[in-house]
């Protein structure tokens, strides 16, 4: 994508076995390979990989340099089936099944750039740095003098003054700065074409000769854009994204895990996490952040159900529903539906407003489900954390 | 009173045709809306029975403002073709009224159409945009009143509260609970939940503070970006009425979207906690508790004077 785009980047082969990077530094035909390891995760240089079985410390960094044949079969070896933890996969780390081996490069100092779009400014916005190849956190922490940025409108592109100005405050000339203005142009159309919500190059490296490579680099793509861009598709690696929350996504159920033992089930994003925030605030634990949208109907919720019933360390659940178009008397039947398939045996607190509230109720009461209702959201956070035994610590 | 629209406010339906456009545009009409006419692109002809009115439906804006007088619009199309209706509506404002309103209701637009769409509407400074993925905008009135959006109207009662808030269902609790605690409302603005949008708490603020019936604000946040930090620190030397304030997310995990496109706490930044000292930082009375904004909003008028106990 990036060479596509008129990037300069390295030569490189994507490998999934061990035999494949052999042979992809036989084909590249440079002394000097980097053996990195592909995960939807950064920091992976700094990372430490694991064995799956016994849990042992295999090798430190995702990505290494070899000097000779042997060495890229030892990191291939050491990288690929183990587990990749990074200070962004969090503790339970990511398996590493793909590879990317690439030809050295004589490097004479490493940058840092990032283009994404500004909340604030409602603009593109490129951050470069001359702190390459760490984390930009810290330098944005420690030294935030060290970032430069520049904005530009997608609708007119980045106009070249902006794009060598940037170059200048880097410090760079001569044909460093001609190649860093003409990659940083491919770039932002790029992203606009795209339609990206992140490019990160780090390292973005200049060379011994003076041109700017791009060494590494971590791309986002805004999904609200989907239909504009039928070719994601293909790049789409499925095992790297997490189950239950794509079966939620087909569901039109936004799904997030958390660490918890109540499970949630909410209307609306932001009363979804007000949900979360009340089950807190009275001493529990939510297991999830679960709205089902504005449109749900029968089918969706008993989705739900099943979907945040699925969690093993689940002791209870929270209904918090205000009707809006929704009616609460429809989420009732499809509660009690839902629980008769899946069998539910855990304490089930069902807070009702807005639209058919007393009707909702009334079904619930009239079932012969094991249900606790309240009618406000103070209620509601009191009673589950009560109904599992009260407050966790 | 109340802030950008009333009882009088002549509104037109984007995507009147569709099963949303329908369906809202009954139930606004039935609240007490002025629908004067909708638009489809090649449905122009056309005429949509709504209760005890028909209206006529028109193959572009600059027909539909034209014809009837419109200032308002609201806007129920599909995420794909709902950039091109809010530029389509703001240049028909623009040219033929010298501004107007749109409320965009539609979820899902991709951010760099609405970046777009903001750097249109900044040469276009008489128009007015809300949302986008918001519930819209409601003024109460005594019999009926004004309703561009999805909410529900019926829990609505006028009175003297303002409402702010980026959330949906969120609100109907805020609002639900202002009743519960006797306070109506003025005008509830659903400000959306997308990172880049129109209107902002800043100008929902300012608004307020020049609307003489409004005389406290709800406003309500979520995790994301810094609108509630910058709105706050506006607060402390612009706006003089009290200010009850909720922010929602204080358990959100860091890198993770909660529903909302724009509700993510990236690099660290953009958390419940930060939000919520701003607003303490700035005399914001604030509700930890999203189950105790009614109670808040009480105590914040009675140290104001504006209500006994």
């Amino acid at each position: 994508m990036f060479r596509e785009s008129g990037v300069s980047v390295q030569r490189g082969v994507h490998c999934t076995t061990v035999e494949q990077a052999l042979s992809a530094y036989d084909s590249l035909g440079s002394d000097v390979v980097a053996v990195k390891s592909q995960i939807h995760a950064g920091g992976r240089g700094k990372g430490d990989l694991f064995s799956l079985d016994s849990g042992e410390l295999v090798m430190q960094g995702g990505v290494k340099v070899a000097f000779s044949r042997e060495e890229v079969g030892d990191f291939a070896s050491n990288i690929l089936g183990h587990r990749l933890v990074t200070k962004q996969t969090g503790p339970s780390g990511k398996i590493v099944s793909n590879l990317y081996v690439e030809s050295g490069c004589d490097i004479a100092h490493e940058y840092y750039l990032a283009l994404l779009v500004d909340r604030e400014e409602d603009a593109i916005l490129i951050m470069a740095s001359t702190e390459g190849g760490v984390d930009i956190e810290e330098v944005a922490e420690t030294s935030p003098e060290a970032i430069h940025k520049a904005w530009f409108e997608p609708s007119e592109g980045l106009p070249e003054d902006i794009a060598n100005s940037l170059g200048v405050s880097l410090g760079l000339s001569g044909n460093s700065l001609s190649s860093f203005s003409e990659m940083i142009g491919s770039l932002a159309s790029m992203f606009v074409e795209k339609d990206c919500s992140m490019i990160e190059i780090n390292p973005l490296v200049r060379t011994g000769d003076g041109p700017m490579v791009a060494l590494d680099a971590k791309v986002s793509f805004d999904e609200n854009a989907e239909f504009r861009h039928p070719w994601r598709d293909g790049l789409r690696d499925l095992s790297e994204e997490s189950d239950v929350e794509l079966r939620a996504n087909e569901h039109g159920l936004s799904y997030v895990d958390l660490e918890g033992n109540i499970g949630c089930l909410v209307n609306g994003a932001g009363l979804a996490m007000a949900t979360m925030d009340v089950i807190k605030l009275y001493g529990g634990e939510p297991a999830n952040f679960l709205d089902i949208g504005g449109g749900a109907d029968s089918e969706s919720i008993t989705a739900a159900f099943e979907i945040i019933l699925e969690d093993s360390r689940l002791e209870g659940i929270l209904v918090n529903i205000f009707g809006g178009i929704i009616r609460c008397d429809m989420v009732a039947r499809s509660i009690i539906e839902a629980s008769e398939e899946t069998g539910l045996k855990i304490p089930l607190v069902v807070r009702f407003s807005g639209t058919n509230h007393e009707e909702g109720r009334k079904v619930l009461e009239d079932s012969d489900l094991d249900v606790i209702t309240v009618s406000t959201l103070g209620d509601a956070g009191e009673a589950i954390v009560n109904a599992i035994g009260g407050p966790s610590s | 009173m109340s802030i950008w629209i009333n009882e009088k406010t002549k509104v037109l339906v984007q995507g009147i045709t569709g099963s949303q456009g329908t369906f809202h545009g009954t139930r606004m009409v039935e609240y007490g809306t002025n629908i004067v006419g909708g638009v489809t692109p090649g449905k122009g002809g056309q005429v949509v029975e709504l209760p005890g009115r028909s209206v006529p439906v028109f193959e572009t804006m600059s027909e539909a403002v034209s014809s009837t007088g419109a200032d308002a619009s609201v806007i129920y199309v599909p995420a794909r073709f709902a950039a091109p209706a809010i530029i389509e509506a703001a240049d028909s404002f623009h040219e033929l009224n010298e501004g107007g309103l749109i409320v965009c209701i539609t979820e899902g637009i991709p951010i760099l159409d609405m970046v777009k769409v903001v750097s249109h509407l900044e040469k276009r400074p008489g128009v007015r945009l809300i949302g986008p993925n918001c519930p819209g905008i409601i003024s109460p009135g005594f019999d009926g009143g004004c309703k561009i959006g999805i909410m529900p109207g019926y829990i609505h009662e006028k009175g003297r509260i303002g409402i702010i808030s980026k959330s949906g269902t969120l609100t109907y609790e805020a609002v639900a609970q202002t009743m519960s605690v006797g306070e109506g409302q003025t005008t509830c603005v659903g400000i959306g939940g997308d990172p880049v949008n129109g209107t902002g708490f800043i100008e929902c603020l300012e608004a307020f503070e020049n609307d003489p019936e409004t005389e406290a604000v709800v406003m309500i946040g979520e995790i994301g970006g810094s609108a509630e930090e910058e709105a706050a620190e506006w607060s402390k030397t612009n706006f003089s009425k009290p200010i009850v304030g909720f922010v929602a997310g204080a358990t959100a995990p860091p890198g993770k979207r909660m529903g909302h496109a724009g509700a993510i706490i990236s690099g660290g930044k953009g958390t419940a906690e930060e939000k919520f000292a701003a607003f303490e930082a700035a005399g914001i009375h604030i509700a930890r508790d999203p189950s105790k904004i009614g109670e808040a909003l009480v105590s914040a008028l009675v140290e104001a004077g504006l209500r006994e106990s």
